[in-house]
């Protein structure tokens, strides 16, 4: 493991191979943006960083073949990485191919817009291979500086630069938590490399500093995943940023964190992690159905459901870890198919200048554009978490996994909460189908690529509904993995005093 | 003709043939009459399929028949397990005898979205199949929370006055309590590590189950919520008259029809299944609420001035019965539940019909704005006096076989049960005839009731049905009574163990 190994080798190359096409086409499009015509920019880049998502999932597919350790064991190619890989990607490509229709609607003309996304996907990508903290807080910040930037895209709009505004000062605050974590965790282990760190703590005195360490990550980890209480910053932001991005910053960014998280919680064993875990749980499913059930702007509705759904796939991260590893991975893909599906539409229905985002603008839109609305409608219905639906099958399965964990007060909490929230979403439906119009929306006509869209998002929320089995397996297998990795420690006894007497 | 090469699959054909018929809806071009068409003639080969299910039934067998059994899911072990016995079989026709009599009660009166209308009537029609036929707990969660979406939108959409506050109303009470149930079957499923019906409940007889001496409340709570908002059992019962009295006639139909007995069927598969002796300690208090659901529900019912709240009521009494029938724990008590549940499903679903011809004709439901209507329509007021006597359990009618056997249930458990139970048919006499002397007999109070007219064809088509069913439920009740008897008999079989037992000491 010591010995250093000064040039790479090929393989090596082909385990970051995905994080380098995205480099590369990024680069491509911040060269060519002066270089073409203003007026054609948005289509040609737009194309450009499309063709190079595809490319990256294809490389991804390459990478898959060779897994294993790269660059002096900072990276580990696993079903895990891969699997966030694909998630992450996917989610890149639908931002895509809905910005196309929007950009063009809000006349908003910049190419790096694109370049951008593709950033921070590298950044997304590495969080999720990497095994180093260091490298793990560079990618971190390679996708934060990459959604600022994107939060911020709505130039005409105070509320957009209020929202990249807020979401940089308060995300950079964070990232430094995530640093004296990383810093204290190196006083107490002697290393930021995530397996010796898991060899360090498997030992049975702990020092304290490890604890310490450990919270500050998770402060850290804990923003970007918007879990209460570090949520403040995600209703305004979510409010101000353009809808196609909050689509991508409620999923992408997300989905990598929760990717480290389990790393970092999961691989090591992570000690004190579960009371830490259990209150995020809590408070983010409570205080995020809670308010959003008195909102009126769909955004703002939709951010606080995002706070609310991250204490769900929380839920899982305090329950045994070879149950909660896949549940978590299960959920952050279902969640990712419906919102960015909710987005797109929501994009859509937007207008120009983000007009039309409160909930009375919704209504009739069951009428006047069925398929769109019944699209929404269907999305909702997985928020909600009904059958037939991936959103209903994350739900099941994370409750299925604390529940076998014995965390019975836990799951309740949840279960009273998926109740409570099915009100907020039914509103929303209810709008869109049982009222008329009070005042006359304009609707625009739906473009090739935000259908397909759309469509991806729904093939995808169906196919992770009805026919989970698949994925489910590969996540078993990549979580065990992941969890065969933990030195054996001690176990702590992790039987929650609050359970009632069941 | 031997068909028994299709006995595994009917199951599946009689459930997902709806929902594809839906499917096939969405690609036909919206012409009203073709869809209506379309819609009648999937019903009936749903009907037509579900007869194969009596026609080729094992009557002595007391076990699940046409299974149907497949990995679904393998990790968590989901299995699509189907199968059906003399209990759920009759709740399978009674649901696909109610749909094509709602797709002709909606020929006219749906003018507005139609196609929408008969896809989620359809959509409806498999989860409700779904929720009887499923053997595995996990499949049975997914069809009930599936009836939640087309029903909802049903009442929301094609309503009247506050139909999305009685939608919401619907949707919220019964997706809150069924999160209960979600919890206990989870919790079940952690133990045991399978959603099969048969597994788990082997389990629990055995013992296995670690820590089911202390859960075992909870769950039996958790089930118990669940269904007993469906039922609706007082006081869980605020959302049924909104829903009804706002719900299209259809959706009245299929929700007073067979949505209801969800409820019931669920609190006799289950409850009773699983966990046969927290029923046995929960029985007094259940029993008290079935009584209260009753003489409530029956008194509610006299003073109601509109006319779907009187059935609405009506229906929460006569469910009362059901629970009380199944509580009783006794042969008779539960075969009465069983036919009482079928008994109120064809005569309510045919009181919310013609319910529904009088809405279509005079955009009203009150009481008061009607009166004498006799005269003008004398078709109507016959099958209506017919229907009305079939609820209110006059002999030779289907209401009275049902009624009397859970009385008589009631009375071998608890006298008192069964003497105040039966002060349930009286009240349920005076509700409904007066009801009827109200709307039909004297002169004809408001001069433009005088122009009405009688039935049309395709309403006599509609309510003829029911009619034939109510009176051969009634002289021949045994045709049912001989498929419901051995499941009943095998449900009961920890009770009458458990009896012999103390008995014996």
């Amino acid at each position: 493991m010591n010995s250093v190994q000064t040039i790479p080798l090929a393989a090596e190359y082909i385990r970051i191979l995905p994080e380098i096409v995205l480099t590369l086409f990024g680069m491509i499009i911040m060269v060519l943006d002066p270089l073409v015509d203003e007026q054609k920019s948005q289509k040609t880049l737009g194309a450009i960083g499309l063709v190079g998502a595809v490319a990256a999932l294809v490389s991804t597919w390459m990478m898959a073949q060779s897994p294993g350790l790269a660059f002096s064991n900072m990276i580990r190619v696993d079903g895990f990485s891969v699997f966030f890989h694909v998630l992450v990607i996917t989610i890149g490509i639908v931002l895509i191919l809905t910005s196309y229709e929007y950009m063009a609607v809000q006349k908003i003309r910049a190419g790096e817009y694109y370049g951008l996304i593709l950033f921070g996907l590298v950044g997304m990508c590495l969080m999720s291979s990497a095994i180093e903290l260091v490298l793990i807080f560079i990618a971190l910040e390679i996708s934060s500086i990459s959604t600022y930037i994107l939060a911020g895209f709505r130039r005409r709009s105070a509320t957009s630069s209020e929202s990249s505004l807020k979401y940089f000062l308060l995300g950079s605050f964070a990232t430094a938590f995530f640093l004296y974590g990383v810093a204290m965790m190196f006083g107490a282990t002697g290393s930021t490399n995530i397996d010796e760190i898991s060899a360090a703590l498997a030992s049975n005195n702990i020092p304290v500093l490890a604890y310490v360490a450990m919270a500050l990550m998770f402060v850290g980890l804990g923003f970007k995943v918007a879990a209460a209480p570090f949520h403040i910053w995600t209703p305004d932001v979510y409010e101000g940023a353009p809808a196609p991005v909050v689509g991508f910053m409620s999923t992408a960014p997300k989905a990598a964190a929760f990717a480290v998280l389990l790393r970092l919680l999961f691989e090591t064993n992570a000690p004190g992690r579960f009371w830490l875990v259990w209150v995020a749980a809590v408070l983010s499913m409570t205080m995020g159905n809670v308010a959003a059930l008195v909102q009126d702007n769909v955004k703002r509705l939709l951010a606080y459901s995002s706070i609310a759904h991250a204490g769900y796939a929380l839920v899982a991260f305090a329950a045994k870890p070879e149950l909660g590893a896949p549940a978590v991975m299960f959920y952050t893909a279902a969640y990712a198919a419906m919102n960015v599906g909710a987005f797109a539409v929501v994009s859509h229905f937007a207008n120009a200048g983000e007009k039309y985002v409160t909930v009375s603008n919704y209504a009739g839109l069951g009428r006047k554009s069925p398929i769109l609305a019944g699209s929404l409608a269907f999305f909702l219905i997985s928020l909600i978490g009904i059958p037939m639906t991936g959103g209903f099958f994350a739900k099941f399965y994370v409750f299925s996994a604390s529940l076998q964990s014995g965390l019975v007060g836990l799951t309740i909490i949840g279960v009273i909460n998926s109740a409570v929230g099915a009100y907020y979403y039914l509103k929303l439906i209810v709008v869109m189908y049982m009222r008329e119009a009070e005042e006359d929306v304009p609707l625009l006509p739906v473009s090739l690529t935000l259908k397909a869209a759309v469509a991806i998002s729904i093939a995808a929320t169906l196919y992770l509904g009805v026919l989970p089995n698949r994925i489910l397996g590969f996540l078993q297998e990549s979580g065990k993995q992941l969890v065969q990795r933990q030195t054996v420690a001690p176990q702590v006894s992790k039987s929650e005093p609050s359970a009632p007497s069941l | 003709m031997n068909t028994s090469a299709l006995d595994p699959l009917v199951l599946t054909l009689v459930t997902f043939t709806p929902a594809i018929g839906g499917f096939l809806l969405l690609l036909i071009p919206r012409r009203d009459r073709d869809i209506r068409i379309f819609s009648l003639i999937i019903s009936l080969l749903t009907f037509g399929a579900s007869v194969h299910l009596v026609a080729r039934v094992h009557r002595m067998q007391s076990g699940f028949q046409y299974v149907i059994d497949k990995p679904w899911i393998s990790t968590p072990n989901i299995h699509y397990h189907m199968g059906v016995d003399g209990i759920s079989m009759w709740l399978v026709l009674l649901t696909t005898f109610l749909t094509p009599l709602c797709v002709l009660i909606s020929w006219n009166s749906i003018h507005e979205r139609v196609k929408e209308f008969f896809i989620l009537l359809l959509v409806l029609e498999t989860a409700l199949i779904g929720v009887f036929t499923s053997l595995d707990l996990f499949l049975f969660y997914f069809f009930w929370e599936s009836t939640l979406i087309p029903m909802a939108l049903l009442i929301g959409i094609y309503g009247h006055g506050r139909k999305v506050y009685a939608a919401v109303k619907f949707f919220l009470y019964t997706m809150v309590a069924s999160m209960f149930m979600l919890a206990a079957l989870l919790w079940l499923y952690a133990k045991v590590g399978s959603f099969d019906f048969v597994t788990i409940q082997n389990a629990i007889r055995a013992g296995q189950v670690a820590g089911f001496d202390t859960a075992g409340q909870w769950l039996f709570l958790g089930f118990f919520i669940a269904f007993a908002v469906k039922v609706p059992l007082f006081p869980f019962h605020t959302w049924l008259p909104d829903a009804h009295v706002e719900a299209p006639t259809a959706g009245s139909v299929l929700l007073a029809g067979v949505l209801l007995k969800m409820g019931t069927y669920g609190l006799l598969r289950f409850n009773l299944g699983l966990f046969p002796e927290q029923s046995r300690q929960n029985a007094p208090w259940v029993c008290t609420l079935a009584l209260i659901g009753i003489v409530y529900g029956a008194l509610v019912a006299m003073v109601q001035p509109n006319l779907k709240k009187v059935i609405a009521y009506s229906s929460v009494s006569h469910l009362g019965f059901v629970v009380l029938g199944i509580f009783s724990f006794t042969q008779a008590g539960v075969n009465g539940a069983m036919f009482v549940m079928l008994a109120h499903g064809i005569s309510t679903g045919a009181l919310f019909m013609l319910a529904g011809i009088i809405y279509e004709r005079k955009h009203t439901y009150e009481i008061a704005d009607m009166g004498g209507l006799a005269t003008p329509m004398p078709k109507y007021a016959t099958f209506f006096l017919f229907v009305t006597l079939a609820s209110l359990g006059l002999p030779l009618l289907n209401g009275f076989v049902g009624e009397f056997l859970v009385l008589s249930g009631a009375f071998q458990s608890n006298p008192w049960y069964g003497a105040i139970g039966a002060t349930g048919v009286i009240w349920s006499a005076c509700y409904l005839l007066w009801m009827y002397q109200r709307v039909f007999f004297g002169k004809v109070t408001h001069p433009e009731n005088n122009s009405l007219p009688d039935l049309s064809g395709r309403e006599q088509l509609a309510l003829w049905p029911t009619a034939v069913a109510a009176l051969v439920m009634g002289v021949a009740p045994l045709l049912w009574i001989n498929i419901i008897d051995p499941a009943v008999q095998t449900a009961l079989v920890p009770f009458t163990q458990a009896a012999s037992k103390v008995v014996g000491q």
